[in-house]
């Protein structure tokens, strides 16, 4: 059972609910690539999961097989497919219309806090009044929170009043849920775009394909920075990576420098990891790279500069030119 | 010096406009309005220290947030290019944020400023409030185009752009790396940054851009332009002034504190130990 569903006209909702007796409800907006849920979503589902009810909703053009695959989740009560060819490209202007058609019948709706969902959740909010919340690292209760500002040098502990709670969830604080245990009722949303009159046109997307793990997830990340000096070296961190299996990472000035595409940058604004080996080559460890993977297991910087600042958070700290000792560090391992 | 389309007629008493029919056409042709957002944060090189009252920010330098630089730089650019024809900054911050517009915003081109003043340098608006604000604005102003930064690196929330175009029923183009305008200026093709590569799309105007850093290369402001900047208009405002009167937070901060800190690590003196500790001591390989 769906609920009632709110409509938006205008920029507003229509209809209030009685609100007062529900209990915590969560919607979980899933990411995907048309096989499986991301990783990041499973985390979501696992955020999800300490506040009430999981439902997912998936969404795009042809989603049968990744709706079987939501269906299976631990924890997913509830899957509902919307399937619409205007939802192909994940254009937020469309998102946000279909997403804040189903949020009133739910206390919490949630989603990985990527690119992604970061361009369409903090809309949908404001098309329902409500104040979002982004980077959530802890649940405490229905109701509060913990996230990181600053760079993540600060945390700060939040309490939301808003009726509905749009939360985007900082992935890398959670396990993730698993997948194959689970079976959930699959509801069909039926999606009318009518209303949607400034969407953005899309013209087209260079996705970079890769068979690497996804960085964002992946157990070994590799990262090379501005100490690389150019993008004709990068393979050597290809290779390191490759060996052990490993995605590759950058920090910003080796993505500014047009070393390795944007997709690869770690940190505050970019990606953020957690891996169990973070290895770090010719990055000099500002507050900035730092941000986004200092919640990583092991550390590892390779760096010439001894007084580069990496080395104050890494566990093994090597000074050495990474021209010579990532190469031997590859035939090593 | 005269204004080089007279070339070496005697000057006239009647405007240059009236003798030059054709430039009087082109000034009246569609030209842009761009709304800037910037906001006053603590410097990106600072090491912040959480105190017991949340972050200290008293005697910590401060600065424009990055992205909005980025922001400023594109609306100058365009500026340059005619293709808008005026700037108007705003910000939304306590007194001591006026350093941003006459110091960043003005300095850096923008033709004025718009101060919505809070009552205190330390009040941090939720996104949501702030949105509304700059609604408001864009509204008063007709802003053709609202560019803001992607993310405010104080707060790391990374949201008014995407609230601010919901609130304004507005397409959106967030961490945008390339802007295109088109020649008839009724869209804007732009290149934007995803999670797994890049995206084109068209967003017809008026829409709500967030600037990311590889859209440009901000420009430093030089010294006349910075005495320049002080006779620039600039407007305050409050929030009631906008007609928001609940301020009342949705989302209160109950607790500010630092995170764990990693214990202290060790020096390898070669890769041979390095790989011994990988695979003995921390077990990962």
């Amino acid at each position: 059972m769906l609920g009632r569903q709110f409509f938006v006209k205008n920029g507003r909702r229509l209809l209030t609910s009685n609100i007062s007796s529900r209990n915590a409800s969560c919607l979980v907006i899933a990411e995907h690539d048309y096989k499986a849920i991301s990783q990041g979503t499973l985390s979501t589902v696992t955020a999800a999961s300490k506040i009430g009810d999981v439902s997912m909703l998936v969404t795009g053009s042809g989603i049968d097989e990744v709706v079987k695959n939501a269906s299976s989740i631990d924890g997913v009560k509830t899957v509902l497919a919307a399937d619409n060819e205007a939802l192909k490209n994940n254009i937020a202007e469309n998102l946000a219309h279909v997403v804040a058609n189903l949020s009133g019948s739910y206390s919490h709706v949630l989603a990985p806090a990527s690119n992604n969902s970061k361009n369409f959740l903090p809309r949908t909010a404001a098309l329902c009044d409500c104040s979002p919340l982004t980077d959530v690292s802890e649940v405490l209760s229905e109701d509060t929170f913990k996230r990181p500002m600053y760079a993540g040098n600060a945390l700060a502990t939040v309490q939301m009043s808003d009726k509905i709670k749009f939360i985007l969830i900082r992935a890398t604080s959670f396990d993730k849920a698993n997948v194959g245990g689970g079976s959930a009722n699959v509801d069909n949303v039926n999606v009318d775009l009518g209303e949607v009159k400034n969407a953005g046109n899309f013209i087209s997307a260079t996705v970079a394909a890769s068979d690497r793990p996804d960085l964002t997830s992946a157990r070994v990340v590799v990262s090379g920075g501005r100490g690389v000096k150019a993008a004709e070296n990068f393979p050597i961190i290809f290779d390191l990576a490759d060996k052990l299996k490993g995605a590759v990472g950058a920090s910003r000035a080796a993505v500014d420098a047009g070393f390795i595409s944007n997709e690869h940058q770690v940190g505050q604004t970019g990606k953020v990891v957690a891996p169990e080996l973070y290895i770090a080559a010719g990055i000099s460890g500002a507050i900035q790279h730092v941000s986004g993977m200092k919640d990583s297991k092991v550390i590892v910087a390779i760096n010439k500069d001894k007084e580069a600042p990496i080395f104050q958070i890494s566990d093994y700290g090597l000074v050495e030119d990474l021209f010579n000792a990532v190469p031997d560090l590859t035939k090593k391992v | 010096p005269r204004p080089f389309f007279l070339g070496n007629r005697q000057p006239s008493r009647k405007p240059p406009c009236s003798h030059f029919p054709d430039m009087l056409h082109r000034t009246l042709q569609t030209k842009l309005r761009a709304l800037v957002g910037v906001k006053r944060v603590i410097d990106y090189t600072v090491k912040i220290r959480v105190g017991a009252n949340g972050v200290v920010t008293d005697g910590v330098r401060h600065s424009a947030n990055p992205f909005d630089e980025n922001a400023i730089e594109a609306a100058v650019q365009m500026k340059e290019k005619k293709i808008v024809n005026e700037i108007v900054a705003v910000t939304i911050g306590g007194p001591k944020s006026v350093e941003v517009l006459r110091g960043s915003a003005l300095a850096l081109g923008c033709d004025k400023a718009i101060h919505v003043k809070l009552d205190s340098d330390d009040t941090q608006l939720e996104p949501l409030l702030v949105a509304k604000a700059l609604q408001k604005i864009a509204g008063e102003v007709e802003a053709d185009m609202i560019l803001l930064g992607k993310q405010a690196i104080d707060d790391d929330c990374c949201q008014t752009p995407q609230l601010l175009a919901g609130l304004m029923d507005a397409p959106q183009a967030t961490w945008v790396s390339s802007m295109e305008i088109a020649d008839d200026k009724k869209s804007v093709t732009i290149t934007r940054e995803l999670d797994d590569g890049l995206q084109k799309l068209q967003v017809p105007l008026p829409a709500v851009f967030s600037t990311d850093y590889r859209l440009n290369e901000p420009r430093f402001p030089t010294l006349p332009n910075i005495m320049k900047a002080k006779k620039k208009p600039l407007q305050e405002k409050t929030l009631a002034d906008l007609g928001i009167t609940d301020t009342t937070p949705r989302i209160k901060v109950k607790a500010v504190s630092e995170p764990p800190k990693r214990a202290a690590g060790v020096t390898v003196k070669s890769v041979d130990e390095l790989v011994d500790k990988l695979k003995n001591e921390a077990k990962c390989i």
